[in-house]
């Protein structure tokens, strides 16, 4: 029985590795700046603890193979060493990776989060709701509008709560249902929901982050390529949740402006 | 045995530190809560209070004699227990009287949130102590000690409880 | 009460006193395994729905249109009825089925007995620990049967989702409260329990029965309670706070100016984030809750039927200690998108990282006990060595998450479904099928079937590999999780492999009907069990099998070992008894 054991956990333990060392299933195609630094760090961790995956699982099998009671005197051995090696090789093989990837993976990390966004991004504001998205463009004056929750009003499509008639910086707010932003320009989102918790996520950009209620959170990328791609949420939000999605369209600068004026109000 | 037990002890030893992180959840609670609003209102707390503080510090007084000189001191701190809770609830009408509710403010919530829990946790204490009162009288189980002492130990503890309260309160109230 | 906890008890008399409202901490663990039991069958059941429906979108479930004619027309999971069928399978798996199990079900059956204690600290505060605990079962059980259906929020709840009310979606009314009326009360049964568990261990050690000769299982329940006593006791607040949020008009979590259901909610200044702290503050301890006992099994287990000592039992304990308070210092890796300060995020990721120290440790120590054993594969066995396995499987996926930058793609895809169920799920779960196993004999007095068991083993063993190593694929993939369909353009080329996932999930849930069989079948009619069928040393099996109502018959055992004598010339073969000057009792 101890030998069936052994094969069972050599077979899955070569067949799982087998899948991942084959990238059948993979991440998408990066399009994004900082999607570089994720994917290294990726396959970096992907290595070493693969390593230790297919390793542990193996000396176990291989163990259990050997060491079954066969009925015979045998004596027991100690392992050599008794436990210091044991302390000893976790101890230093999982420092050096906890050390090698929280020094890399911190750069790439703030790269993202700690960074401020390059003081030319173009700034969109993003509101997420049950269960959609909606982006503002400040329009011609640069400015954004002020929102008032009591005059939100979806069924009259006034999902910021603008009040042009009073506003003159909300006259030329331009609200969408997708994300249309040019290739090759920074991109600065602010985050904010309009009801419950929300996220924004692109696998494609390598980014994903939560909309918390009451808080407006900065969040910049740079796309590198043409694109459309979903948006997708992933914090749990209500019975919609499933169906919450928009549309990234990563488009030419010149095509972008024009998009732009068509959609002027 | 290897040492000389006391679970009664024990258990109250355990019983305080479970209450004491609790209110250390509250308390880190009403930290963030006050700094994530803008909508804070400050209070004057009730004077009561401060008499209520007196009648708690009275009482753990009055346990300790109860400890050694006998049962009238323990019915008399029962009584103090019970008028500290009568009191409680004088200083939550006093403070609905202003049209301060639950629900009112998230400074009147904490308040009312704090003070509620140290008076059921106060209660606990003053069941077990009538538990006590009721086996001393017992004709046949020994005097129950070990109990009374860790009655008395929880005691000294809900005065603690109730001064550390009392003091955010009146800070951040 | 102060003779209570030390002196000889007499036998209860009558059916209630005996079987129900018993104060023996042998029938209470009992009790807690049989409400695990119904409580896992239930959350599987629900599981199998939720796999169903992802591999097969379309198709009806067989019968269930009768079963719950709105929620599912025509026998096909509508969204909210999967979300609901989320939330209910999380919160009663890790609540009813991974804490009430490994912890309070065998700690409360075997702690006192293999410490030599006659019963409990606190037998009356142990009954009521079971029923509060049941009660709480039964609260959460009913969001089925109230109008609008149980909660969809998920087992962690989040505000304002969960504080807002029945506008924010269906089940989010009666069914949200329940939850959280539930989970407080699960809180305080708890607390009851630790703290039996805690001055059971402190104070009612029988003579030689020093710290360090406690078997590794008994420190492990240990080390949880007082794990357990922590987090419950900030998750308890965290519950009251929320149901006050509901029904009493505060605002602690939910923030002004929310526009739900085109209502403006009379909330204001609230904090969202405040419950993901409180909550996470309970929730990554709450993991280890569920992990260190099985942790303690496997340590006490393994040498029994490796026929060696345990490599550095002493390490083992450090590096548990280590893992519990570590515990404390990583609950903001669930929160790294959530908007908090982002260089907190690095400082909760490298206690995050260093966690894995320890628990490398341990595996590595596990495995070295195998290297020159003489292994016994008995079915307990074959289970510690598959949660060795599985362990190593899921704690390895835990380095992608701890990281920030990568968890910034992973986060909310099924990697991390994959990496807890490993962990958390199925590694505690074998931990639980070892320790049945393992002490059926002590507890019924009559031997499990070992065949059935390694068949049950084996192809669980499979099974599990199949359904959640594919849902780290699926996450690499950037497929999210707590969705109900995946049948549009994002979605469609994962859905094969739902299907295979689905497929093996089933495939599992069958299996177990072997288990079920066998455990049935063996209380009734399984081969008498001798006092020490395993030759393992501890107390527990000094004594009979079962033991009498005061665990030894009277008669207080003098403890002269540790419990880690295998592999030497005992009086009765290759090992040592801890109370092996003593006359074992057999009554």
């Amino acid at each position: 029985m101890g030998r069936l054991f052994a094969v069972v956990l050599a077979v899955i333990t070569i067949v799982s590795a087998a899948i991942f060392i084959a990238r059948i299933w993979w991440l998408p195609p990066d399009i994004s700046v900082l999607g570089v630094g994720i994917d290294h760090q990726m396959t970096e961790t992907m290595i070493a603890s693969g390593v230790l995956f297919v390793v542990c699982q193996l000396v176990l099998a291989m163990f259990v193979w050997q060491y079954g009671d066969a009925g015979d005197a045998r004596p027991i051995k100690t392992f050599p060493g008794g436990a210091t090696p044991m302390v000893v090789i976790a101890t230093i093989l999982v420092s050096a990776e906890i050390l090698v990837l929280t020094l890399v993976g911190t750069k790439v990390w703030g790269g993202i989060f700690l960074s401020p966004p390059d003081p030319s991004a173009l700034h969109i504001d993003v509101q997420a709701e049950q269960f959609a998205y909606y982006f503002r463009y400040p329009g011609p004056d640069g400015k954004f509008g002020a929102i008032h929750p009591e005059l939100i009003d979806d069924g009259n499509g006034n999902f910021f709560g603008l009040d042009p008639a009073n506003d003159t910086a909300a006259r030329d707010d331009i609200v969408s249902a997708s994300l249309v932003i040019p290739v090759n320009k920074p991109i600065l989102l602010t985050l904010h929901s309009k009801d419950v918790g929300h996220a924004f996520y692109v696998p494609e950009l390598r980014i994903q982050q939560d909309f918390v209620p009451g808080l407006v959170i900065p969040l910049h990328f740079t796309a590198t390529r043409l694109a459309k791609e979903e948006i997708v949420c992933t914090q749990l939000c209500g019975l919609g949740h499933y169906n919450m999605r928009a549309y990234l369209e990563v488009e030419s600068l010149g095509q972008f402006q024009q998009w732009l004026k068509d959609h002027a109000p | 045995m290897t040492a000389p037990a006391s679970p009664a002890r024990t258990g109250v030893w355990v019983g305080i530190a479970t209450i004491t992180m609790s209110f250390a959840a509250y308390t880190s609670a009403l930290l963030v809560r006050q700094g994530a609003g803008s909508d804070w209102q400050h209070f004057r707390l009730p004077s009561i209070l401060y008499f209520n503080t007196v009648l708690l510090l009275v009482s753990s007084g009055t346990i300790e004699l109860g400890r050694r000189r006998g049962y009238a001191w323990l019915i008399f701190t029962l009584g103090l227990g019970l008028l500290f809770i009568a009191g409680q609830v004088l200083a939550w009408r006093n403070l609905a009287a202003q049209g301060l509710f639950l629900a009112t403010n998230p400074s009147s919530s904490f308040f009312y949130v704090f003070t509620v829990l140290h008076a059921l946790h106060l209660l606990g204490g003053i069941v077990a102590l009538g538990y006590v009162l009721v086996r001393l009288r017992a004709p046949t189980g020994g005097p129950p000690l070990t109990a009374l002492g860790a009655v008395s130990l929880y005691w000294h503890f809900m005065d603690v409880l109730w001064l550390y309260l009392l003091v955010i309160l009146a800070l951040r109230l | 009460m102060e003779t209570t906890a030390t002196s000889h008890h007499a036998p209860p008399q009558g059916f209630l006193r005996k079987y129900v409202f018993s104060l023996d901490h042998k029938v209470i663990g009992k009790q807690y395994l049989d409400l695990a039991l119904v409580a896992v069958v239930i959350g599987m059941v629900l599981s199998w729905l939720m796999r169903f429906h992802l591999g097969f979108p379309t198709t009806a479930v067989p019968g269930l249109g009768k079963l719950a004619p709105t929620a599912a027309a025509g026998g096909v999971i509508t969204p909210e009825l999967y979300l609901a069928l989320m939330t209910m399978h999380g919160t009663i798996m890790v609540f009813f089925v991974l804490t009430t199990a490994p912890f309070a079900g065998f700690g409360n059956f075997v702690l006192p007995i293999q410490v030599g204690a006659e019963d409990m600290a606190f037998p009356r505060f142990n009954m009521m620990s079971f029923w509060v605990t049941f009660v709480a079962f039964l609260v959460l059980v009913a969001a089925f049967f109230v109008p609008e259906g149980p909660p969809i929020s998920g087992w962690t709840a989040y505000a304002p989702l969960s504080a807002i009310g029945k506008d924010a979606g269906p089940g989010l009314g009666t069914g949200q409260t329940l939850w959280a009326v539930s989970i407080a009360l699960f809180c305080v049964g708890q607390l009851l329990g630790a703290l039996n568990f805690i001055a059971t261990t402190l104070d009612l050690r029988t003579k030689g029965m020093t710290l360090m000769r406690m078997p590794l299982s008994t420190w492990a329940w240990f080390i949880t309670s007082v794990i357990g006593l922590i987090a419950f006791s900030v998750l308890l607040p965290a519950c009251i706070l929320l149901i006050l949020d509901r029904v009493a008009g505060t605002s602690f979590f939910i923030p002004g100016g929310l526009v739900v259901s085109d209502r403006l909610q009379p909330h204001s200044g609230g904090s969202p984030l405040l419950w993901q702290h409180l909550f996470w503050f309970f929730g990554h301890p709450e993991v280890y809750i569920a992990i260190l006992p099985g942790f303690g099994i496997v340590s006490h287990i393994l040498p029994v039927f490796a026929r060696k000592p345990l490599l550095g039992p002493k390490v083992v304990l450090i590096c548990l200690i280590a893992i519990a308070f570590l515990s404390y210092t990583v609950w903001g890796h669930h929160m790294f998108l959530s908007g908090m300060n982002p260089l907190s995020a690095t400082l909760f990721s490298v206690p995050t990282l260093v966690i894995t120290i320890p628990a490398t440790i341990v595996v590595l120590l596990w495995i070295g006990t195998v290297y020159g054993a003489r292994m016994r594969f008995t079915t307990p066995a074959l289970f510690c060595l598959g949660f060795i396995s599985v362990f190593v499987s899921g704690g390895i996926s835990g380095f992608f998450l701890a990281q920030p930058s990568i968890d910034t793609y992973l986060h909310g895809t099924y990697f991390v479904v994959g990496h807890f169920h490993f962990v958390m799920g199925v590694a505690a779960m074998f931990g639980i099928f070892a320790g049945v196993y393992f002490w059926f004999p002590k507890m019924y007095g009559r031997m499990m079937n070992d065949k059935l068991g390694k068949l049950h083993f084996t192809l669980t063993l499979i099974g599990v590999y199949c359904v959640f190593m594919p849902m780290h694929y699926l996450g690499l993939a950037g497929n999210v999780r707590r969705y109900s369909t995946f049948t549009d353009d994002y979605m469609k080329g994962s859905l094969p492999l739902h299907r295979f996932i689905t497929i093996a999930a089933l495939f599992t849930g069958a299996v177990q009907l072997i288990f079920f069989y066998n455990l049935i079948h063996s209380r009734l009619r399984g081969a008498k069990a001798p006092d020490n069928p395993w030759q393992a040393t501890s107390l527990e099996w000094s004594t009979s099998s079962p033991p009498p109502f005061d665990n030894f018959g009277g008669h207080h055992p003098v403890v002269t070992h540790g419990p880690n004598e295998y592999g030497v010339k005992g009086p009765t073969g290759d090992y040592i008894m801890q109370a092996s000057s003593d006359q074992p009792v057999t009554s």
